[in-house]
């Protein structure tokens, strides 16, 4: 009887373990980056045309270079304000988990072919 | 005169029926045409995407809620007059280009909706609102019809929650990854513009709209700016 009991708990616990599917980070910047920072990340996206503040293009190694991962970070999950930068820029974090936004860093590491120079 | 009340009587309770009748009629014939013209490209059953994959297949909006998202004399009116409300398309990408200046549409790359007669879009109109996916959503919803944006409206869209980021307040102003809302008031329930701006990951996981977190009581004003917007006719 245990037996079919500790099956029953494992099996369960396997279901309820199933987190939501992860997506690749190039796949989650098409999707939700590419809207305001461009097709090619630099800043130049669809959305643009009436910002006041224009969205970080993302190939500026100069200016990229100037924040650090953490910041990068912070500013996906809880959007511009969180950094004192604009309202445009919105809050992701109901979107991606935190696992999905440090690739997101990453890519945009790759991106901007920088580091942080702090 | 007891004839006369009987016959009275008698005569509403047939065109009552009839007109039950024809409601139901119209439902039927609606949910065929449902299933034989819309099925391809929305989807009529749920659930919504849970994938960026299946996202992105998406052709037309999910329809398994559209009782609880359209107002039916919108559906039937527009059924009739199709005319684009995300002008990027369904997922923006597959109809944008490199510009000079920014991404621009791709219009070649854009299709129009189906047209239907009078007739068949009053019957599908009164099939879709029977579809009824995500009542619970709705029924956590109260719309303040009392809670006036004044001032406040535009300047809660454009600076304070960046709404007109990706969407248009009136036709050339705003962003286009998002539909149109200088017609939404006219085309959308205001209890589903309140649920959909508390959690739109709520009704569509992956959708590119991020969860702004708005106050309640600023979720009534954007809603109330958004109807007080649509009065204005712009698109006439």
């Amino acid at each position: 009887m245990n037996r079919y009991l500790s099956i029953a708990i494992l099996c369960l616990s396997f279901v309820l373990a199933i987190p939501a599917q992860a997506e690749t980070a190039a796949n989650n910047y098409r999707t939700y980056c590419m809207q305001c920072h461009g097709l090619k990340g630099n800043g130049m996206g669809l959305n643009i045309r009436d910002m006041s503040v224009q969205p970080r293009d993302h190939t500026d190694a100069k200016s990229m270079g100037g924040r650090s991962d953490a910041e990068l970070f912070k500013v996906i999950k809880e959007g511009g304000l969180a950094i004192n930068k604009s309202a445009l820029m919105p809050p992701w974090g109901d979107v991606f988990s935190d696992a999905e936004i440090q690739d997101l860093v990453k890519y945009l590491r790759k991106l901007c072919q920088c580091s942080h120079e702090g | 005169m007891q004839a006369g009340f009987r016959t009275g009587v008698m005569v509403l309770m047939v065109a009552s029926l009839l007109w039950g009748a024809s409601i139901s009629w119209a439902g039927d014939r609606g949910m065929q045409l449902l299933q034989q013209q819309c099925v391809s490209c929305h989807n009529l059953a749920g659930p919504a995407p849970a994938t960026l994959s299946e996202l992105w297949q998406r052709k037309g909006p999910d329809l398994f809620y559209a009782g609880n998202k359209y107002r039916q004399a919108w559906l039937e009116s527009w059924l009739q007059q199709p005319k684009r409300i995300r002008p990027a398309g369904m997922f923006y990408i597959d109809h944008i280009k490199p510009g000079t200046k920014r991404d621009v549409i791709d219009p070649s790359t854009l299709s129009g909706h189906v047209k239907l007669k009078a007739d068949d879009a009053k019957a599908v109109a009164a099939a879709l609102v029977q579809l009824k996916g995500n009542t619970k959503l709705i029924k956590a919803e109260t719309h303040r019809a009392d809670i006036s944006p004044g001032p406040l409206g535009e300047m809660m869209f454009d600076k304070i929650y960046g709404c007109m980021a990706c969407h248009e307040i009136e036709p050339g102003y705003g962003g286009l990854s998002g539909p149109e809302l200088y017609t939404a008031g006219k085309r959308l329930q205001p209890e589903f513009m309140l649920s959909y701006i508390r959690s739109p990951q709520a009704w569509d996981p992956k959708i590119w709209m991020p969860n702004k977190h708005v106050p309640d009581d600023n979720m009534q004003k954007l809603v109330n700016y958004i109807i007080a917007l649509s009065e204005e006719n712009f698109d006439e």
